[in-house]
């Protein structure tokens, strides 16, 4: 084993460490993905489209699909209707197409931000890691296809498919062409038209008929996804009593010279079938006077087709200069339940506008909203939320809970309901607190011997512990910690 | 332990403690009784470093360190102890995380090295018993949804728990009615050795019929006007105030 197995291995559970062993032996047969550097020159036409579409060796009907959805994009008119503020983009200064490793390459860590090591530092990640995230050259560099072929392997056996979406077209193209763009077609909003034009990678994932997924699939790689990041296009299909949770991003704060990330996440669960997705979103927020960051425009959308069926979405959102997103549930089959669980941090000058919709259309349907919005700095957070029950939605019920946290006299939170009922027999219930970080309850905690900074984070997290109680284990600890990280400063 | 010296002190720029005097020894309990408004609490919350209140003059050393040097937490890590009056909640955190992580912080203070989860749970079980709590309180969110005798109580548990030098209590007996009262005291009198210090602060003399006072101390308009022993509460109860308030008894000699 080399230094960098060693060091993530500790970190990993049971499962994590067999695969680990995967990618050891992997490197050992020479499994080395190709890595030439190519970059589509900037701006968007169908010949760039044509490009991708071609770099990824694509059939036909891909390629069509993407130029349809750019036919369909240069139609459309940038949305504007969030509470985000930002400068114009010029769709035609960015390049749609860069292959991996096209990050600037530095020769040590001594060349990196000492700001961002300080963070890796608390983070607790291995020095190896460190110099990957922070694009420091290294001996080993292992991708997200090697990883998903390992992966395979382990899963192979109960016929679950986790691969990258680029292989998916190439190998399962029938389950590919059957529920890409059916939960988010390309006509939907104009980034996920954008994104369904040039997408880049991201992962597919399918469960079929009766098979519970014996771990919790993971992009895991906090080093690999920074290469799909900007475009990136997920699709889970969880087929009969089918069950898997799958778990998104990184802790590890990610820097990116793109700063327009539009991604699509489709979910298509049936019958009793069970998704739980979890999110932590971590990237570069920019700096303290909000210079540089991330634009993180993100359309999640999962799809309970089937009766008792269940999409459960937590996110933990920290990252980006910007965050606009909205994972929803459309509860289509009887009895079938939408969850959204989110902590959306902003700090400095960065804004969120957050939330979810629940689209109640079966018999019965359920579902449930905990937002938790925290506020420091300059910053502004929104929630804006839908639920909306359908004429044929009989007993449906929704609870959702808002509680906006402030941390600052400048900071902002709103929370934007929106809630449109058709059914006479559905409950819906909202309930929306706003508090500020009391000074009272940090000198209480004060006065039993813990520090202020201590005392913030023990406050901040016990107002989002019925979020964090959704997370898996592991990612929860390190949500944890990232958001004090976050929150550094803010108080006192 | 404590040696109080001129303090004077502000709320919002107001003066509320005009030239404090008070020294407490190791083995004594001394309570601080007077009307609304005299500064009682003032005095609780400026010993514990609460920033509401602001320090324009005067000394105060505790274990021989200059108190006023130090931050709240040092306060505490040094053996400073407040039972809050109005004990604040704190949703999502647990009472076992809170005082399991207060704990630790004042160990490693001291150089020790952390309880272990089976010496902090035993210690737990222990004193809860003593306050007659629950044990599933050890789970339950930092008073929330708990009752105004309840967080009095938990504070004197949080006491036992902490085991500090010098216990300051703040108007623990308000809102406690007898049997509560009785439990809370019982608590109090168990952590009280030759080794600590209690200062009780109080209106009432009812609480001092459990938590018998060395020193009784009268603090009026922000100046200790007189000071005696455990009789002295039960003249006060029986005759109030007015008879030792210095200006009436300027205005009645005058």
């Amino acid at each position: 084993m080399n230094e960098l197995e060693e060091n993530t291995a500790q970190e990993l559970s049971d499962d994590m460490k067999i695969l680990d062993e995967h990618i050891d032996s992997e490197y050992k047969w020479g499994f080395v993905t190709d890595i030439e550097s190519e970059s589509a020159p900037k701006g968007l036409s169908e010949e760039i489209v044509r490009f991708i579409s071609a770099k990824k060796h694509e059939p036909v009907w891909m390629t069509d699909w993407r130029l349809k959805a750019f036919r369909h994009w240069k139609k459309m008119e940038e949305p504007h209707w969030s509470n985000v503020h930002y400068p114009p983009i010029d769709y035609q200064d960015i390049s749609y197409y860069s292959a991996p490793k096209s990050k600037p390459q530095l020769n040590s860590l001594d060349e990196v931000d000492p700001e961002l090591l300080k963070t890796f530092e608390k983070l607790g990640i291995p020095l190896e890691e460190q110099k990957i995230l922070s694009g420091v050259a290294v001996d080993a560099v292992f991708d997200s296809v090697s990883v998903a072929t390992t992966f395979k392997e382990t899963l192979k056996e109960k016929g679950i498919i986790f691969c990258s979406i680029s292989e998916a077209i190439q190998e399962h193209p029938e389950i590919v062409k059957k529920y890409l763009g059916s939960v988010v077609p390309y006509t939907d909003n104009y980034y996920a038209a954008l994104n369904s034009a040039v997408f880049s990678d991201g992962s597919f994932v399918f469960i079929p008929k009766g098979v519970r997924c014996p771990m919790e699939l993971s992009t895991y790689f906090r080093i690999n996804a920074q290469e799909t990041g900007q475009f990136e296009r997920t699709l889970i299909i969880a087929e009969e009593s089918a069950y898997v949770s799958y778990l998104e991003g990184c802790t590890a704060p990610i820097r990116d010279n793109n700063q327009l990330h539009a991604a699509v996440v489709e979910l298509v669960v049936l019958d009793d079938a069970e998704i739980k997705y979890s999110t932590v979103q971590n990237w570069y927020p920019g700096d303290k006077e909000g210079r540089g960051g991330i634009y993180n425009f993100v359309t999640k959308r999962g799809a309970c087709r089937g009766k008792n069926s269940k999409i459960s979405w937590t996110q933990v959102e920290t990252g980006s200069a910007i965050t606009w997103k909205y994972p929803s549930c459309i509860l289509q089959g009887d009895n079938s339940i939408g969850e959204f669980y989110s902590v959306a941090v902003t700090n400095n000058y960065q804004q969120a506008d957050t939330g979810t919709k629940m689209i109640h259309i079966g018999k019965n349907t359920r579902s449930t909203v905990i937002s938790k919005g925290i506020s420091a700095g300059n910053s502004n957070n929104s929630y804006r939320g839908l639920v909306r029950v359908g004429k044929n939605a009989i007993g449906a019920r929704n609870f959702t809970q808002c509680d906006s946290m402030l941390m600052s006299d400048k900071c902002g939170a709103n929370t934007f309901p929106y809630i449109e009922v058709e059914n006479d027999s559905a409950k819906v219930e909202h309930e929306a607190t706003t508090s500020k970080v009391g000074e009272d309850q940090i000198f209480y905690l004060n006065q039993r011997g813990i520090s202020t900074e201590d005392a913030v984070n023990m406050i901040v997290n016990g107002f989002c512990k019925e979020v964090f109680n959704e997370l898996p284990m592991e990612f929860a600890v390190e949500a944890q910690k990232l958001l004090a990280i976050s929150l550094e400063g803010s108080v006192g | 332990m404590l040696t109080i010296k001129n303090l004077h002190a502000n709320v919002e720029g107001k003066e509320i403690l005009k030239g404090i005097d008070l020294e407490i020894n190791t083995g004594e309990v001394h309570a601080i009784m007077g009307p609304n408004g005299s500064g009682k609490s003032t005095l609780a919350n400026v010993l514990a470093g609460n920033g509401g209140y602001e320090v324009t003059a005067g000394e105060i050393r505790f274990e021989g360190k200059n108190l006023l040097e130090l931050d709240p937490e040092d306060r505490a890590r040094e053996g400073m102890f407040l039972a809050f009056q109005y004990p604040v909640e704190i949703p999502g955190v647990s009472n076992a995380t809170f005082l399991k992580t207060a704990i630790n912080e004042v160990r490693k203070y001291h150089g020790k090295p952390e309880l272990t989860p089976k010496e902090f749970l035993d210690l737990m079980r222990d004193k809860s018993k003593i306050l007659g709590m629950d044990e599933n309180l050890i789970s339950r969110s930092v008073n929330v949804g708990f009752s105004g005798g309840e967080k009095k109580r938990n504070e004197i548990f949080q006491l036992l728990m902490m085991n500090p030098k010098l216990a300051l209590l703040d108007e623990t007996d308000s809102g406690l009615d007898i049997d509560a009262l009785k439990i809370v005291s019982n608590g109090v009198n168990i952590f009280k050795n030759k080794n600590n210090a209690v200062l009780v602060v109080t209106h009432y003399q009812r609480l001092l019929n459990y938590i018998v006072p060395d020193f009784v101390h009268v603090l009026y308009k922000g100046k200790i006007i007189k000071t005696g022993t455990k009789e002295l509460a039960l003249e006060l109860e029986d005759k109030g105030y007015d008879w030792i308030k210095p200006d009436l008894i300027e205005a009645e000699t005058a």
